[in-house]
């Protein structure tokens, strides 16, 4: 005798798993967990002192938005299996090639910036060759272009300048149409009607504290945007994470993986370059030593976020969560008035405590009962 | 478990810490500079803060980036703004870098004060009062003690040509001797310097003075000085102090040292704002923390306090 299995209604076999479960299970919102428990950190101890205030927050998402950029960028690096640490590097390599031209040669700005891009697409294109067809660790690589590029910088730019600085690009990028797209403020009419209702704090003449949301935070949400969605929901990101899964069984099952890591590699030298324009054009001058370090901030942000170092495995939009974690504890700190000494201490600890936190929900999440 | 424990810890880290954020009675100030408190010249700044601190019974925070980073220190003055201390101190190393963040403070109604760099940008951006030493005036200094010893003819020597502030010291030591001034052009590579010093010594034997702009290009000068055997006839002299520059002024090979008494830089503003939240009162333009001599007279007492970080 059959008996049809019900069409209606829940088939009683099947485990119900409640959705927050499900929902959690994903790499992506581990990370919020650590964010949240962050957030609460410095609601209790930091709550009156004004980190909270409109500026406050626009001050410390500015520092996230400028780490998550890169950040982004290495975790899909990542994810497909390599490390790249000459981000910093070039961050400093591009804004030099930004300025350099423009203030001592009289080069309009937007070819600079074109330019810049052009010079890390090749970075990119040549740090991937050589890891692809030497077979060596991208680690060794990337520290081999760090140096490279960090003297190169030093030494054109001395060599051309005499300083160590290039600026006087102010006046320079307000007439030109590329530059305002990377700085400068958007959405100043909100901000002043919220002054003016009370919402957000107005300075004694009037004016809000905060005149706009930065154009790095708007890079930064389109690029976590864009890069989730490429990792998710297209071909691209699934010969992303196949590459960095099993390269070898990728390749037997066809995916270009020597292309998607060149590929990734040049992403990563152009989002450094994002992220020098975006300094740059908004302070108005550039320095040979920008950047130093931010390869491991960018690093540490994937990882916060859930991403594994082996490849294979995380999220963009963790990353992103990684990059707010660390951008909130670093200027938190100042509101917490711990003495500067103890400052490495502090945001070592935190981000020790943030990572264990969401390793913690992660594992208890999603190991099967 | 687990859980329990990490919330313990977070619980635990989070009160100890309200301790300290709560004490907002009285006057908190802020200093942001470019220097960390780890350099041996910050933190003598950093201890004139503290003592100023602890006297008056305010408190201030000083805070810095961890390297060069005018970025950094831009946010780092926006998180202050953010904070709405009762005063600001900050040190100007990169006026366009900088200047938006310092005009928000100004504009929020926060007396702000300068010190150890800036002071030619003090009125555009709207700061109160300067607290430092100008370079101009410094080597003006040095040129009229030297003048003073009956030198005529000088080098001064420049490790990094094309910095402002070096080549504003070389100048006003011009203006202040009186006399032939020749810069010599080195690098910061001190076998460098010691060459270039030699050669210079060399082809002109009637130098009468030389002036150093840092340690980094004193130290091998007075090397080379001693090689050529020229140290009695040459009147030798120095910006800023290093333990180094110190044992030779002690030991009588070296005529002074130009100190901008950083210590000064750090306890005055808090000092001044102190005084302007409780009086209004604030004084107009620039107070010179330098140039201050330290010759083989007062060596002894400045090298004690040098290792006790006060000076």
């Amino acid at each position: 005798m059959a008996t049809t299995a019900p069409t209606t209604g829940v088939d009683e076999r099947v485990r119900q798993t409640p959705w927050i479960r499900k929902v959690m299970a994903r790499p992506e919102l581990g990370a919020v967990a650590g964010t949240i428990l962050v957030f609460i950190f410095f609601a209790i101890v930091a709550g009156g002192s004004g980190m909270f205030s409109a500026l406050g927050v626009i001050n410390f998402l500015e520092v996230s938005a400028q780490l998550g950029i890169i950040a982004v960028a290495a975790c899909m690096l990542m994810i497909g299996g390599e490390f790249d640490l000459s981000i910093g590097s070039m961050i400093g390599a591009a804004g030099v090639i930004i300025a350099i031209p423009a203030v001592q040669f009289g080069w309009p700005l937007w070819l600079c910036i074109l330019l810049a891009f052009a010079v890390a697409c090749l970075v990119g294109y040549v740090n991937g060759t050589i890891v692809i067809r030497t077979g060596l660790p991208s680690f060794i690589v990337t520290l081999a272009a760090l140096f490279i590029l960090r003297g190169a910088t030093i030494g054109f730019t001395r060599l051309i300048t005499g300083r160590t600085q290039v600026s006087g690009l102010g006046p320079l990028v307000e007439q030109d149409w590329l530059a305002p797209a990377f700085y400068g403020q958007v959405g100043y009419p909100i901000f002043k009607w919220a002054a003016g209702a009370g919402i957000i704090l107005a300075r004694p003449d009037g004016e809000p504290f905060v005149q706009g949301v930065p154009m790095s935070i708007i890079w930064w949400l389109v690029l976590t945007v864009v890069c989730g969605w490429i990792l998710l929901r297209t071909r691209v990101g699934n010969w992303i994470f196949a590459s960095g899964g099993d390269p070898v069984a990728a390749r037997n099952v066809g995916v270009p993986v020597a292309r998607v890591k060149k590929g990734l590699f040049m992403f990563t030298a152009c989002a450094a370059t994002l992220f020098a324009c975006v300094q740059v054009l908004d302070q108005g001058s550039a320095d040979v030593l920008r950047g130093v370090l931010k390869e491991f901030e960018a690093i540490i942000a994937a990882v916060i976020g859930g991403t594994l170092l082996t490849g294979g495995y995380g999220s963009v939009i963790g990353a992103s969560f990684g990059a707010l974690i660390f951008g909130t504890v670093r200027q938190g700190i100042f509101y917490t008035g711990v003495n500067t000494d103890w400052f490495q201490v502090f945001l070592g600890c935190m981000l020790l405590i943030a990572v264990i936190f969401n390793n913690y929900i992660r594992r208890k999440v999603t190991e099967a009962r | 478990m687990k859980a329990h424990l990490v919330g313990a810890a977070v619980l635990a880290s989070g009160l100890a810490f309200a301790g300290t954020a709560f004490a907002q009675d009285d006057l908190r100030f802020v200093v942001v500079s470019h220097g960390q408190a780890s350099d041996p010249f910050w933190s003598v700044v950093k201890n004139g803060v503290d003592e100023a601190a602890s006297e008056l019974g305010v408190t201030v925070e000083y805070r810095a980036p961890d390297t060069f980073d005018m970025v950094q220190m831009a946010q780092l003055i926006d998180a202050a703004v953010a904070s709405q201390p009762s005063g600001l101190v900050v040190s100007i190393p990169d006026a366009a870098a900088l200047g938006d963040s310092i005009k928000n403070a100004v504009a929020a109604g926060i007396p702000v004060v300068s010190m150890n760099s800036g002071s030619d940008v003090r009125e555009e951006l709207g700061v109160a009062v300067h607290v430092g030493q100008t370079e101009y005036e410094a080597g003006l200094g040095g040129g009229k003690r030297m003048k003073e010893a009956g030198v005529t003819k000088a080098i001064c020597i420049n490790q990094e040509v094309g910095n402002v502030a070096l080549d504003l010291r070389c100048e006003g030591f011009a203006d202040g001797l009186e006399g032939e001034v020749e810069v010599v052009a080195v690098s910061m590579d001190p076998t460098e310097v010691q060459n270039s010093v030699t050669a210079q010594l060399s082809n002109n034997p009637d130098i009468g003075g030389v002036l150093a702009l840092g340690p980094t290009g004193a130290e091998p000068t007075l090397q080379a000085l001693e090689q050529a055997g020229m140290l009695e006839q040459v009147t030798f002299g120095t910006f800023d102090l290093s333990p180094g520059v110190l044992q030779a002024i002690a030991d009588g090979k070296m005529a002074f040292a130009i100190d901008q008494q950083q210590f000064l830089q750090g306890y005055l503003p808090i000092v001044l704002l102190k005084k302007h939240a409780q009086y209004g009162v604030m004084p107009a333009g620039t107070v010179m923390t330098g140039p201050g001599f330290v010759t083989e007279e007062n060596a002894a007492q400045v090298i004690e306090l040098s290792q006790k970080g006060l000076r």
